[in-house]
């Protein structure tokens, strides 16, 4: 396990984690038919968090955060985001949905569009902007993500590494406030990894509020300033990354630990 | 182990295929030759098509074109080819076409039935071409109107009055939307152009005919037949099947549990039951259940039936498209904060439409040939046309030269639809390009 993820600098003279409360989730469960999947959740997100949502598969991870923008339904607690709260109201679950950006292990681009298309289709039809500012938009973002070459290509053309970046480009177009990320890493080739955590480090370093499932521990260490560590669909602890590494408290994370970190 | 290590100290350029498998011989000895066994077929297939062209083609060519009776052919034949050739007898196609084609609409208003076909192709160009300027769908829009008018004749302001049962359903949408919410605008928007369509449109369109009247000579349904009838079933069935089978695809994966068991209900209704009984409920059933006096065209029955019956087929067929995307194209448009009716229309049935082309394609062929099914309760399509041309005296005994005929004209029409899909898959496959 690679412990340091970038040789540069991380600059943090943006990363602010402010007092004003961005995501408040509170006593949530979730069923899948009989099965418990997510037991007394409770979590406040701040602003300018970058939070790493850590654990074994099947903790209920990912379902955490696909509940924040409603792609899981919640069946008690109350989540409340940017002060709407979540309930099963189109109009409430649409707002949340342009406020927060996600992004997916499979990228999920959308093949039958071009690179960008597929970053212009949302802030048209969702923002009504117009088709030129939609555009500059796009390229903007295309090119911080350091893929403006490739914006009249399809999402097959590119290797897995260029689609993730597309897929946070095509995220960022919609100015959202929070970005999810599912474990957006999982599903890359390591040298590809690499290109997608930068593009990440680089999003943290702007003071973007985030929440990532993610098994990259060396990502959680630098830029996280919060851990979460799930089992059993329950948060069985979290700390500041430094606390949470080098002292975790509960057996549940230490043997998680010296699993994933021992080799 | 000595000796397995390897380093290359150049790295080797692009070189050319082997002859063997390059060019022509390259392409032959792959697709032709490529083993014993493939040699074998090769040959057989060769000879095999060699004889059917062999019996078929003189037969085709030994002709006569001129007669005005089959046995006037037959003479003609002997006198030309010798005794006992077997030749084709054209000269019945040639006195029949125009039936064939227009069935017994009035000659003097062939133009009327060509106009209606050219600005057909004209209306589906932009459908199918996207390059083309997409105003032009405003015409394509506006066509099924044009086309009744045209094809039925009568006054105009018919069709007029028709279309704007759109603006109605329209206005009360808009309306009912305001006073008491989006569920009565749904079905006020649907209620509202029936009812238009059934009890007002007939006397508006009457009364503003007094008023002015615009009109041409009036073409009653029994009179259409031949291929004509086939293309105007055929088409709005196309037409028709298409918008439907979608939602009622929609329907059936729909979280609405009773608009989803009303689709299913229908759908496997639709798919337990024969055409043919469909069509022979629409001749004759359909009636009996009208009130007295009321004269529901024949014609717009038929079609009504060809149009349930394929709307069908395709909803499963675009179930299919549906199912095989992945559950991700759904969450990622979902989480950008498309609506439901964006997120299908922007991302899932460009996807879904996509993978069924083939078979939604498939669909329209054998819709367009189970038009012919149409001649069992009386209509005159080419086939319903060929039994009345044997009738004649003079043709008593002729098949294949009709049927020739009509396979032909079927065979033009399916082909292009065939070669179409084909060029629409590869224009849209974006996956390796």
């Amino acid at each position: 396990m690679s412990e340091l993820l970038t040789d540069r600098e991380i600059d943090r003279s943006h990363m602010e984690v402010s007092d004003e409360v961005v995501i408040e989730i509170t006593g949530m469960n979730k069923w899948f038919g009989t099965f418990h999947v997510l037991r007394d959740i409770n979590l406040t997100v701040f602003r300018g968090e970058r939070i790493v949502v850590c654990g074994p598969s099947g903790a209920g991870k990912s379902m955490l955060i696909r509940c924040i923008n409603a792609l899981e339904e919640h069946q008690k607690g109350q989540i409340v985001v940017e002060g709407t709260i979540l309930s099963s109201d189109l109009k409430n679950i649409d707002k949340i949905r342009s406020e927060v950006g996600m992004c997916f292990q499979h990228f999920n681009l959308f093949p039958h569009l071009t690179i960008l298309e597929n970053c212009t289709l949302a802030p048209i039809w969702v923002r009504r902007v117009p088709l030129k500012e939609a555009q500059e938009t796009a390229m903007h973002f295309l090119e911080k993500v350091k893929i403006p070459d490739q914006a009249q290509k399809y999402p097959g053309q590119l290797s897995g590494g260029q689609q993730q970046r597309v897929a946070i480009a095509r995220s960022l177009c919609m100015r959202p406030r929070i970005m999810l990320f599912d474990e957006p890493t999982s599903a890359l080739d390591p040298e590809m990894i690499k290109e997608v955590l930068d593009t990440m480090i680089e999003l943290a370093e702007e003071g973007m509020t985030m929440l990532c499932v993610t098994h990259e521990m060396g990502f959680a260490r630098q830029v996280a300033n919060r851990v979460i560590f799930m089992a059993e669909g329950q948060v069985v602890e979290q700390n500041e990354p430094e606390a949470f590494f080098d002292n975790p408290q509960s057996d549940r994370t230490k043997l998680f630990l010296s699993q994933i970190l021992g080799h | 182990m000595a000796g397995t290590s390897f380093v290359r100290k150049e790295l080797m350029g692009q070189t050319p295929p082997p002859m063997t498998s390059a060019g022509i011989i390259g392409w032959l000895r792959q697709n032709l030759f490529g083993s014993w066994m493939n040699s074998v077929l090769t040959i057989l297939s060769v000879g095999f098509i060699a004889i059917i062209l062999w019996e078929v083609l003189p037969w085709i060519v030994r002709s006569s074109w001129t007669a005005s009776s089959l046995r006037e052919c037959r003479e003609a034949i002997d006198l030309a080819w010798g005794d006992h050739v077997d030749g084709a007898c054209w000269a019945v196609i040639r006195e029949r076409y125009l039936q064939l084609i227009y069935g017994f609409y009035p000659s003097e208003q062939y133009w009327r039935a060509n106009l209606a076909f050219i600005l057909l192709l004209v209306s589906l160009a932009p459908i199918l071409f996207p390059a083309l300027p997409r105003q032009m769908l405003w015409f394509s829009a506006a066509f099924p109107f044009l086309c009744f008018w045209l094809l039925w004749g009568g006054t105009l302001w018919l069709p007029i009055v028709a279309a704007l049962g759109f603006a109605v359903g329209y206005l009360a949408f808009i309306a009912a939307n305001r006073a008491a919410g989006q569920l009565a605008g749904a079905i006020a928007a649907l209620l509202a152009p029936v009812v238009w369509w059934i009890w007002l449109a007939a006397p508006v369109s009457r009364g503003l005919d007094s008023v002015i009247g615009i009109g041409i000579e009036p073409v009653e349904s029994a009179k259409f037949g031949g291929f004509m009838l086939s293309v105007t079933i055929g088409i709005t069935g196309i037409a028709l099947s298409l918008p439907i089978g979608i939602l009622l695809a929609l329907g059936r994966q729909s979280g609405l549990v009773i608009l989803k068991s009303l689709c299913v209900g229908f759908i496997e209704f639709i798919r337990g039951v024969p055409l043919i009984t469909l069509l022979f409920v629409a001749s004759t059933l359909l009636n009996i259940f009208m009130p007295p006096g009321t004269n529901f065209d024949i014609i717009l029955r038929v079609v009504i039936m060809v149009t349930l019956f394929s709307s069908a087929y395709m909803a499963e067929v675009i179930r299919g498209g549906l199912a095989a995307l992945p559950k991700g194209q759904f969450e990622a448009a979902d989480s950008l904060g498309l609506d439901y009716w964006k997120r299908q229309r922007l991302v899932i049935m460009p996807q879904a439409l996509k993978i069924s082309i083939p078979a939604i394609v498939g669909n329209f062929i054998g819709l367009f040939k189970d038009t012919t099914l149409v001649s069992i309760i009386g209509l005159l399509d080419p086939i319903g046309l060929t039994n009345n041309i044997r009738a004649d005296v003079n043709w008593n005994g002729i098949v294949w030269e009709l049927y020739g005929f009509i396979a032909l004209l079927f065979f033009i029409f399916c082909f292009s639809m065939s070669r179409y899909s084909m060029y629409l898959e590869r224009k849209l496959n974006t996956d390796h390009r």
